[in-house]
């Protein structure tokens, strides 16, 4: 069973990342403007250039 | 729009889209296209840009940034369109604009980008932009939602990873797991739980504690009792090595409530926005005319009585006043909801918010901020929201009677089995936890904001938004409907009746090409072939004059031809000329298709139906008796409406209101539900509990039978839950409700609640 003490921390720490993943997308704003981020996929020229 | 056979209806379209097509941006016409919006952009003729530079941020690095609010926002081309056409200007950094709030971020390099140019750049695509303080309307209501989302996380990584220790205990306990193994897992459980009980039940914690403070008891305080007592005697049992503990419940107790609170909130957010909008209209800046003659701009608060104020063609007014020279005509739709502008001249009144349409005016500020007409309607409106606040949900209507009776059963559980069962505390306390978290309305906590979930998605698919959270709630008791007249029951639209003069209307046609005027227009729109003549003058404020060899035609109101007032009001024009009597036009504003099915539809529901418009009686009366409505009330302002709505909610009545205008929105407000068409203002939208879109009003009557519908499904649920709480109670008194079950119970009942709410899905709309 000693097994357990690698992969509990390791099981852990996956599901941490993820957590963390998504509070980190929460506090950079991404999800201020759910409907605009929806057709915001569709544009593929985001970049123009500058004159 | 997408391929070549383009028309335009005036000349503001086709330099947006002249405007659209030399930026390179022709795309946003596929864009829309595939977005299936069918409203075109529509700038004002000569719109004005504000002069924003009172709210715009300068930081150290010398970057300017300016937030503004973005009117007529459609769908995801408009902010491509928005973006795109400011990003290419030279300096700017940043252009963003979000579509739930309808606001644009606007940063560029100071000196390099000339923020007014880029707001008129907008404003020629046919948006509205107005300017504003960030601080002023960065709402708490936002961070409270980020908050529950966070909860929300942080409480969905714990259940997740403590239900993988509970399986493997409860496997333990048939396989038979070694003794030192559970109790390492509780451990665990236990290090992943109490923080995350401390930080994510924070909102039930301060609910509860709130109501306590206030004598009374809600839902949280169960709730916050539960997922407080359910670990904490855990870990006196993990303590002493016990089999059960209860983390696993309780924190997943915690996240199924955590997502039925989130979902409520989000549904909620989106009314908040009304007043912000409309608050925002008055933010248009005032040009003043000095004594010296010159020119200045100023917010409109600061306008001071007695000043003069310039309003150019296409301006809004930005204060109350009378006019001091200039004759002109007034789209007073903002304040009436009539699509008909009204002349005025020299010494008439005017109000802040109406457009001033065909010639500049000059006039002299009676009121301006706060105590404007404008001002008095988002008074009425925030008055009525207020009001209305009252309004006991369903949910919590159950736990008024739930909680108490949860709370003595627990009690008298602990006490039965310490006094009477003759346990040590400690395990009679264990069981008292169980029959809480049993009882603990996690099904019951889902069962309403479920329901609504799958109406609103419902609704959805048929175009139909729904933005208070409770709207369906309160549409569900609705007896008594309440239309607006112009713009709901008729398209809003001018028509000249098929029958009219077709060799007058040539005429009339020939001379109108020279107006922008609205009338004129819709002449024009009658008869669109005819050549246009030369040598028309437009005399603002009362028609059109055509000088020829023969004689002079003259297009417009009683007065201008030379005939004697016949009371038929606004909505007529005359023409007269050189051997011509005198000829009437008399414009029709057309009831929609299917108002009368609608009607009839809603009467059959059990609806009593009322007419109420700002337009003058004789016009309402004839719509009403077209529609077979009985009870009719014409020239009402919005506080009248207000008034009536109240008169009636006093009379017992639950009133649905249906209406389009800006001067609806305090009566939307007011109603006890209601109603607003994709086509009105964006802030009747925003006042408004449920928006539909399409010409058809039948959808009225479709979200009132599944308002219904989903009414009773809420009961059923909620029954359903009671039900299973009912039938778990005495397992859980006897002592006889182990982690397992109590996990098992939790889930099936959220479930079944669940399928129960997604039959609603499949539901028929007519």
């Amino acid at each position: 069973m000693t097994i357990l003490m690698y992969l509990i921390p390791v099981a852990l720490l996956l599901g941490g990342l993820g957590l963390a993943a998504f509070l980190w997308a929460l506090r950079s704003g991404q999800y201020e403007d759910l409907d605009g981020a929806a057709s915001r996929i569709l544009f593929d020229d985001d970049d123009p250039p500058k004159p | 729009m997408v391929g070549d056979s383009v028309r335009f209806c005036c000349r503001g379209c086709a330099g947006a889209f002249e405007l659209i097509k030399s930026l390179g941006l022709g795309r946003y016409y596929e864009r829309r296209a595939q977005a299936g919006i069918v409203k075109g952009l529509q700038p004002e003729e000569a719109p004005v840009a504000a002069d924003p530079s009172a709210w715009v941020v300068t930081d150290a690095k010398g970057v300017c940034r300016l937030s503004l609010m973005v009117e007529g926002l459609q769908c995801g081309a408009c902010v491509w369109l928005i973006e795109q056409s400011l990003l290419r200007e030279p300096g700017v950094e940043q252009a963003r604009v979000s579509l739930s709030t309808r606001r644009l971020t606007l940063a560029w390099r100071k000196g390099e980008a000339d923020p007014v140019k880029l707001i008129d750049r907008i404003q020629h695509l046919g948006y509205r932009l107005v300017p504003f303080d960030p601080s002023v309307l960065q709402s708490a209501d936002d961070a409270e939602s980020k908050a529950l989302l966070r909860a929300m996380a942080v409480a969905g990584f714990a259940a997740g990873n403590i239900m993988l220790f509970s399986v493997a205990v409860w496997a333990g306990h048939a396989e038979g797991m070694a003794a030192g193994t559970r109790d390492l897992f509780h451990w665990i459980s236990a290090l992943i739980a109490i923080p995350v009980i401390a930080y994510a039940g924070q909102p039930f914690f301060r609910s509860a504690l709130e109501a306590i403070r206030n004598r009374r008891t809600n839902m949280d305080v169960p709730i916050s009792l539960a997922i407080i007592l359910a670990p904490s005697i855990s870990l006196v049992e993990t303590f002493g090595g016990g089999a059960h503990a209860y983390f696993d419940s309780a924190v997943t107790l915690l996240f199924f409530l955590l997502i039925g609170r989130y979902l409520d909130r989000r549904v909620r957010a989106r009314a908040r926005l009304a007043v912000e909008q409309l608050t925002a209209l008055n933010g248009t800046a005032a040009t003043v005319i000095d004594d010296d003659g010159r020119t200045r701009d100023l917010p409109p608060t600061a306008v001071q009585p007695g000043m003069r104020v310039l309003v150019a063609a296409g301006g809004r007014i930005p204060v109350d006043g009378v006019i001091e020279s200039g004759a002109s005509d007034l789209d007073l739709s903002i304040l009436t909801g009539e699509s008909a502008p009204v002349a005025r001249k020299a010494g008439d009144e005017v109000f802040a918010g109406a457009v001033n349409l065909t010639a500049p005016l000059r006039v002299v500020t009676r009121q301006s901020g706060g105590r404007t007409l404008l001002a008095d309607i988002i008074g009425l409106m925030e008055a009525a929201e207020a009001r209305r606040g009252r309004y006991v949900r369903i949910a919590d209507r159950v736990a008024r009677y739930y909680s108490p009776v949860v709370h003595s059963v627990a009690l008298l559980t602990f006490l039965g089995w310490a006094l009477l069962g003759g346990l040590s505390w400690q395990p009679a306390l264990l069981i008292a936890v169980a029959v809480l978290i049993i009882t603990c309305p996690c099904a019951l906590a889902l069962a309403v904001p479920v329901v609504q979930v799958a109406a609103s998605q419902r609704l959805m698919r048929a175009g139909i938004l729904l933005k208070a959270g409770d709207a369906l709630e309160r549409l569900r008791a609705v007896d008594h409907v309440v239309f607006d007249k112009t713009g709901t029951l008729t398209t809003g639209a001018l028509r000249l009746p098929p029958d009219t003069d077709r060799a007058a209307l040539a005429i009339a046609s020939s001379i109108a090409a020279a107006s922008r005027h609205p009338l004129a227009r819709a002449v024009r729109r009658a008869a669109p072939d005819v050549p246009a003549r030369e040598t028309v003058r437009e005399i603002a404020g009362s028609g059109l004059e055509a000088a020829e060899a023969s004689g002079t035609w003259r297009l417009g109101s009683h007065a201008f031809v030379g005939v004697p007032d016949d009371g038929s009001g606004t909505q007529s024009l005359w023409l007269s000329g050189p051997g011509q009597a005198p000829v009437r036009f008399e414009f029709a504003d057309d009831i929609r298709p299917d108002a009368a099915a609608a009607i009839a539809r809603l009467r059959r529901m059990g609806c009593g139906i009322e007419i109420c418009s700002g337009d003058r009686p004789a016009a309402v009366a004839a719509i009403a008796a077209k529609l077979g409505v009985a009870t009719w009330h014409g020239a009402m302002r919005p506080g009248d409406k207000v008034a009536h709505l109240e008169q009636l909610r006093a009379a017992g009545k639950r009133v649905l209101m249906v209406g389009d205008g800006l001067n609806d929105a305090p009566a939307l407000a007011a109603a006890h539900v209601s109603i607003a068409p994709a086509t009105g203002t964006d802030v009747t939208q925003s006042a408004a509990d449920i928006v539909f879109q399409g010409a058809s009003l039948a959808a009225i009557a479709d979200t009132l039978s599944l308002a219904r519908k989903a009414d009773r499904l809420m009961r059923q649920n909620l029954a359903l839950a009671l039900f299973y709480n009912l039938a778990a109670v005495p397992l859980a008194i006897a002592g006889l409700v182990t982690p397992l079950i109590a996990a098992l119970a939790m889930s099936s009942s959220s479930i079944l609640v669940i399928g129960n709410a997604l039959r609603l899905g499949r539901a028929r709309l007519s």
